[in-house]
């Protein structure tokens, strides 16, 4: 058991009782909701005649099924319309405030809390979501419920959970040109393998770590899950402090700020906390990582060769064996070169502004691909306006590229933006499951997004650091 | 032992099997997400596995959920990793729709297990060879029954009994009728008040 990590001392500090099966009861300090996942728990607590307890802890927005082109209600979706009215009376009823997009604040739930500095170090952060991980990055802890906890928590603002083994990933060095966040998760999750992390939160430490700013941190947390890690954390620091006194939040309280800062250095790991176990990378090794297959643990170098199922460990070769079928690759071919038919830049993972401003690097001066249909969907309104004032949007929008309003969208499919028939898709969202982004038959190659620019302009999947950027947007 | 007046204990669960082989079965394949454009669980039961199941033209394609043999099955064998990728409770409400009690597989991912849970329904685990020695046996014998104690930990099916292995925690919350936590949470207002007070973000 772990002794001395951010991880056991937010947890002790949310620690309410230990309950008859043996789980904890765990305060929880910040719950987002969104409209797929929360209509039922609502329902469920009506049924049993509850109320929200804390419904100032509590805050809402839209995202998955919101359209991101014409947004005036009602929705053109009567089945979006539906759960968005469903959430507007919830919220109304409950009093929760919501960031709905007459706000100007609304957006993907994982851009946002930290975008208004509802995420905070030292917070136990739920959702009924599995990329809650995300707001790891500021040292929360924060990790995805479904919607029978999310009742649990509306009624009584805790959670019963079991304590989990902690695994330190320690990417030491510097990262090479070209080479991002994304591509570190990417390779964790390629190493350690989809289910991994079940069983362990993730701890990020390092050099290369420690040098991203917070939305490199975020796109890392934001892909714990997907390694198995319910949730993901880098320890708070001056990146992280500077960050908080930016938001909304502690622009209004100003002097909660440094009455704040001690806890959170409090609740960093300690020197000598023990781990239940280490995993080292060196950064230095690494280059862009492209998925080859269907789960975000199939990837690989961009310039090295896609694996043979029979090279791969007993229990992967079958699902390497459907996924390359279904992803017509050969083994032995690299994916740089392979033909792709839509640029998709958006989702939780890779959506805020420093992203957006890489990727328009690239795009400058330069137009998407005749066969590429390309869109842009940023996080959230607010990295929305930010990218206009700053002319990124006309970068876009000049090269091609269709700028659209914030959301999902094209990550998940559930609005109007999806694949259709056998389209492939380089998408700088988290998941390439099969029928993800909305085509049973579609093919997502998941990257970092500058990678998903520099595709979109050749129309195949290309090594970025091939490309030549502008440094003037 | 029984569990309290409205949240049944389940220390058993026995019925016949239905096989769903492959390793990392996501619940985008367990539900699409456009059939998450509902406000209540109601009726995802059909839409369970929709895109294995069915080909463009919703014609039914081979999967073990269309087999007539299997069409009463009430225990689900899965082979690694189960249910990862979304958090979605909509897969375990679909499946436990379409008929499902409980699950027998390699491994779950941990919020689908965690759903099962406070659904009252056990994820229970073996290796991959003896889940794949009942897969086999199910093929067999579709009505054949299987019989899961979940406090002993053993699954009987035919002649044979096997260890599995049943998370402590969700073995004790399932035995003692205790999976529902909400009541028992709430129960303890005072506790929550004070632990919520001792932050120095509340
Ligand atoms: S952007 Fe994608 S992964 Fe993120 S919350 Fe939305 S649907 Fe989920």
């Amino acid at each position: 058991m772990s002794r001395g990590t951010l991880y056991d001392k937010v947890w002790d500090h949310h620690k309410v009782t230990t309950l008859p099966n043996g789980q904890d009861q765990l305060f929880v300090g910040l719950h987002l909701i969104h409209e797929v996942t929360s209509p039922q728990a609502f329902g469920m607590l009506q049924e049993r005649d509850m109320e929200v307890a804390r419904p100032d802890l509590t805050h809402a927005t839209v995202d998955h099924i919101v359209p991101t082109s014409d947004q005036s209600r009602p929705y053109g979706d009567d089945a979006a319309e539906e759960m968005m009215a469903e959430l507007e009376e919830n919220a109304r009823e409950a009093g929760i405030q919501f960031s709905d997009p007459t706000t100007g604040d609304q957006g993907i739930v994982h851009v946002i809390g930290p975008e208004q500095g509802l995420t905070q170090p030292g917070k136990t952060i739920v959702c009924g979501d599995s990329h809650t991980s995300t707001h790891g990055a500021f040292g929360a802890l924060a990790f995805g419920i479904g919607t029978s906890q999310i009742r649990d928590v509306l009624a009584t603002q805790t959670i019963a959970m079991e304590k989990q083994d902690v695994r330190k990933i320690e990417v030491n060095g510097e990262l090479g040109d070209g080479v991002e966040a994304k591509d570190v998760i990417l390779e964790i999750i390629r190493r350690l393998g989809t289910e991994g992390g079940v069983g362990y939160v993730y701890e990020y430490a390092g050099e290369a770590i420690e040098d991203l700013d917070m939305e490199g941190r975020m796109s890392i947390c934001n892909m714990s899950i997907e390694g198995g890690a319910r949730a993901g954390y880098v320890n708070p620091d001056e990146t992280t402090f500077e960050w908080l006194e930016q938001t909304d939040y502690f622009q209004e309280n100003p002097e909660e700020f440094e009455e704040l800062k001690p806890y959170w250095e409090s609740i960093q790991s300690d020197d000598d906390a023990e781990y239940d176990d280490v995993v080292t990378i060196d950064a230095a090794e690494l280059e862009p990582v492209v998925t080859w297959g269907t789960t975000p643990g199939q990837g690989v170098g961009v310039t090295e060769p896609i694996p043979a199922p029979e090279d791969l460990a007993d229990d992967k070769q079958e699902t390497a064996r459907r996924a390359q079928e279904h992803m017509r690759v050969e083994p032995g071919d690299t994916m740089e070169g392979y033909d792709i038919d839509v640029a998709f830049l958006g989702s939780c993972t890779n959506a805020r502004l420093p992203d957006l401003r890489r990727a328009a690097r690239i795009v400058k001066g330069r137009e998407v691909h005749e066969d590429v249909r390309a869109m842009v969907v940023p996080g959230s309104q607010r990295v929305q306006r930010a990218a206009e004032e700053e002319g990124l949007a006309d970068v876009f929008r000049e090269a091609g590229f269709d700028w659209r309003n914030a959301g999902c969208s094209m990550c998940l499919g559930m609005n109007e933006d999806q694949l259709e028939g056998d389209e492939a898709c380089a998408s700088s969202s988290n998941r390439n499951f099969v029928g993800r982004q909305g085509s049973k038959d579609g093919r997502t190659v998941l990257m970092n997004p500058r990678m998903v620019a520099a595709a979109a302009i050749n129309g195949e999947v290309t090594d970025v650091r091939d490309v030549k950027e502008v440094t003037e947007v | 032992m029984s569990g309290t007046e409205d949240i049944p204990a389940v220390d058993y669960v026995s019925g016949s099997g239905v096989p769903i082989r492959g390793n990392d079965i996501d619940t985008d394949q367990v539900i699409p997400a456009r059939f998450m454009k509902v406000v209540t669980f109601d009726g995802l039961g059909e839409f369970a596995f929709f895109d294995q199941r069915f080909d463009d033209e919703d014609n039914e394609k081979d999967h073990p959920m269309n087999e007539e043999r299997f069409q009463d099955a009430n225990v689900m064998v899965v082979n690694n990793n189960f249910g990862c990728g979304s958090s979605r409770e909509h897969a375990p409400q679909a499946l436990m729709r379409w008929g499902i009690d409980a699950f027998i597989g390699e491994s779950f991912a941990e919020i689908f297990a965690g759903n099962c849970l406070a659904l009252g329904m056990p994820t229970v685990t073996a290796d991959h060879e003896t889940i794949a020695e009942l897969q086999d046996w199910i093929d067999e014998h579709p009505d054949g029954e299987i019989d899961i104690d979940v406090e002993a930990e053993t699954v009987t099916y035919g002649d044979t009994t096997i260890d599995v292995e049943v998370d402590d925690g969700q073995r004790k919350a399932l035995v003692d009728g205790i999976w529902d936590t909400t009541a028992l949470m709430k129960s303890n207002e005072q506790a929550i008040q004070e632990t919520a007070d001792a932050l120095p973000y509340v």
